[in-house]
């Protein structure tokens, strides 16, 4: 049977080199927006605040706000480009052409994720560059520090290829980034510990996955953590293996993608 | 063993509308075969479910011996779809988008192949243009190309020739012949009877999700086939006389012209009586011709008679 025969690795390339495509097409903007952005942060939080905000556990506030920035960009790129990668062809119809060749689900995800997950971690290395030109940066576990960046950009990634897949209108693709994720990455402790919180908020921000996921990022920048990495890691990979599950189903019955 | 086997294929989309019910069809190696019915009949439905775009509510098909379920990969690498829709990636080039997809089918880059495609196509020139920037016509063909990139066996073409001009249109037929050549077979829809006609091998007939006719064309438009019998009178007549009501004769060009519409399939035609009738009622006529009615009045007919009879 067929099912069982080798994978279509010339359509998993075909469709990620389409959706890599148009980042090369609009490299300037997509290469410019996050390097205008990372220095807008550090002129305004780096600066202004930082001035005030000397250090947080002993690491200064410039540097401090890095993994957080780049936490931010990661999760908005990873949503926005996925879920825009399948929901344009469904869209415009040419998603007639992915339905009628022999591709199976997996390959279908692999080529729009890993080329959604590919651009966001380009991203978010960009701005890791960008900060090196305002603060001295220091990664203790650079190992740890990719592997979370990978972790993190393919779960969003798949996330958002969730949302493209259920959108059934520009507004609801735009409805998740920004009511859930932006809220949630802002409040997630991108530009503070949550342990400068009061008890309260402190345990209200527990309940926020993003937490987990800038706190064990940090960990790898400078060695401290929020929550423990375990905790972080296991939070990161049930959301990725919801996010797998509700793609699974969403191909075994077609929703949305076939009447 | 038929290219491809439709069995007992029903389709009920979740709005609770029923597209196709009970189709039953085979296609036959190398044909060219027209699907032709009215909007709405279920043509594109069915082309869809076996393109795998559709999904089927109960039946089977298969496509070169291979379900197109349970082994959809073999069965969706024989084919190739030009949907009716013109839907491109407008900020793609041609080459590009066609390159592409022979990608998606799993196939190995072949920039000859795809240059000799582009350059049967007209698109040569063309190749480093946005899609945007094409007309309706070239984008057709461009879609012709992308279902092409990968060699397929079996070609659908789900109204290749809408809101197309006279010249493509001949280009098309010139290509899906050549594709016949090759042993390629082709399933088209149209609503333009000629096309039909001209191209076919064999037609089927599809009428409210139900197939209601499927034959050789040739053997259709001699079973089928009408004939008019034109008389040019001497005289103009007022009104065809009583005594030949029964032949239902039509009077046309300001009463100089006696049409009669006869069945040859029938065992009298009737023109015998006709002439006898006329001559006893006094007309003369200095000319005659007969006409084969078109495809199209066959075509006509055949939908008519479906909707009084349901
Ligand atoms: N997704 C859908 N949901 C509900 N009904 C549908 C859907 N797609 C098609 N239909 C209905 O199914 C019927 C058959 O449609 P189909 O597109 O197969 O017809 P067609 O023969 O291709 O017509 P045309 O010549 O206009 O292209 C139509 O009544 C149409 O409204
Ligand atoms: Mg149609």
């Amino acid at each position: 049977m067929s099912e069982t025969m080798s994978m279509n690795w010339p359509a998993v390339r075909a469709i990620y080199r389409f959706e890599m495509g148009r980042f090369w097409r609009t490299a300037g903007q997509s290469i410019l927006a996050p390097v205008i952005s990372t220095t807008l942060y550090f002129v305004v939080f780096g600066a202004a605040i930082g001035s005030r905000v000397s250090a947080v556990d002993d690491v200064p506030y410039g540097l401090f706000i890095v993994p957080g920035l780049i936490m931010l960009s990661l999760l908005t790129q990873s949503i926005s480009n996925a879920s825009f990668g399948i929901y344009f062809p469904r869209f415009a119809g040419t998603i007639y052409e992915i339905l009628s060749a022999p591709i199976s689900p997996l390959e279908v995800v692999l080529g729009f994720v890993g080329a959604a997950a590919s651009k966001s971690i380009l991203i978010g290395l960009i701005i890791l560059a960008t900060s090196a030109l305002f603060v001295p940066l220091r990664i203790d576990h650079p190992v740890w520090m990719i592997g979370f960046l990978l972790l993190t950009a393919v779960t969003f990634s798949l996330f958002g290829f969730v949302i493209g897949l259920w959108a059934d209108g520009f507004e609801k693709l735009q409805l998740v980034p920004l009511l859930v994720v932006t809220p949630l990455t802002f409040l997630g402790g991108s530009f503070y510990a949550i342990s400068m919180l009061p008890p309260f908020w402190h345990a209200v921000s527990l309940i926020n996955p993003v937490v987990y996921l800038i706190s064990a990022f940090r960990w790898a920048f400078f060695g401290k953590a929020d929550v423990s990495i375990a905790i972080s890691l296991g939070m990161t990979a049930l959301f990725l293996v919801i996010c797998l599950g509700l793609v699974t189903y969403i191909f075994r019955t077609g929703y949305r993608l076939k009447s | 063993m038929p290219i491809i086997s439709i069995s007992k294929l029903s389709k009920t989309y979740t709005s609770g509308f029923t597209a196709l019910s009970g189709i039953d069809l085979a296609i036959e190696r190398g044909e060219i075969f027209a699907l032709l019915g009215p909007n709405g009949a279920g043509k594109s439905t069915l082309i869809n479910i076996v393109c795998g775009i559709v999904t089927p509510s109960s039946g089977t098909v298969t496509v070169d011996g291979h379900d197109i379920a349970a082994d959809y990969r073999a069965a969706r690498r024989a084919i190739g779809l030009v949907p009716q829709e013109l839907t491109t990636d407008a900020f793609e080039t041609v080459l590009n988008t066609v390159s592409f997809s022979r990608g998606l089918f799993g196939l190995r880059p072949d920039p000859a192949h795809i240059e000799r495609i582009l350059r049967a196509l007209s698109l040569w020139d063309k190749r480093d243009s946005r899609l945007m920037t094409l007309s309706g016509g070239m984008k057709r063909r461009v879609l012709i190309a992308k279902a092409l990139s990968h060699e397929p066996r079996v070609l659908f073409l789900d109204e290749p020739t809408a809101g197309v001009d006279v010249e493509l249109r001949q280009d098309m037929w010139r290509l899906v012949r050549d594709l016949r050549q090759q042993g390629v077979t082709v399933i088209l829809t149209t609503h333009y009877i000629e096309e039909a006609e001209e191209m076919a091998d064999r037609i089927g007939v599809i009428r409210r999700g139900q197939i209601i006719l499927v034959e050789e064309k040739a053997a259709l438009m001699r079973k089928l086939g009408r004939k008019q019998l034109t008389l040019q009178l001497q005289a103009p007549i007022p009104a065809v006389p009583p005594e030949l009501s029964d032949y239902e004769l039509a009077l046309a060009g300001d009463g100089r012209e006696l049409i009669y519409t006869y069945d040859t399939r029938a065992e009298r035609t009737g023109i015998t009586g006709l002439l006898t009738g006329l001559a006893a009622a006094g007309i003369q006529f200095s000319d005659l011709h007969t006409e084969q009615s078109s495809l199209e009045d066959i075509f006509v007919g055949l939908v008519r008679e479906g909707e009084t009879r349901a």
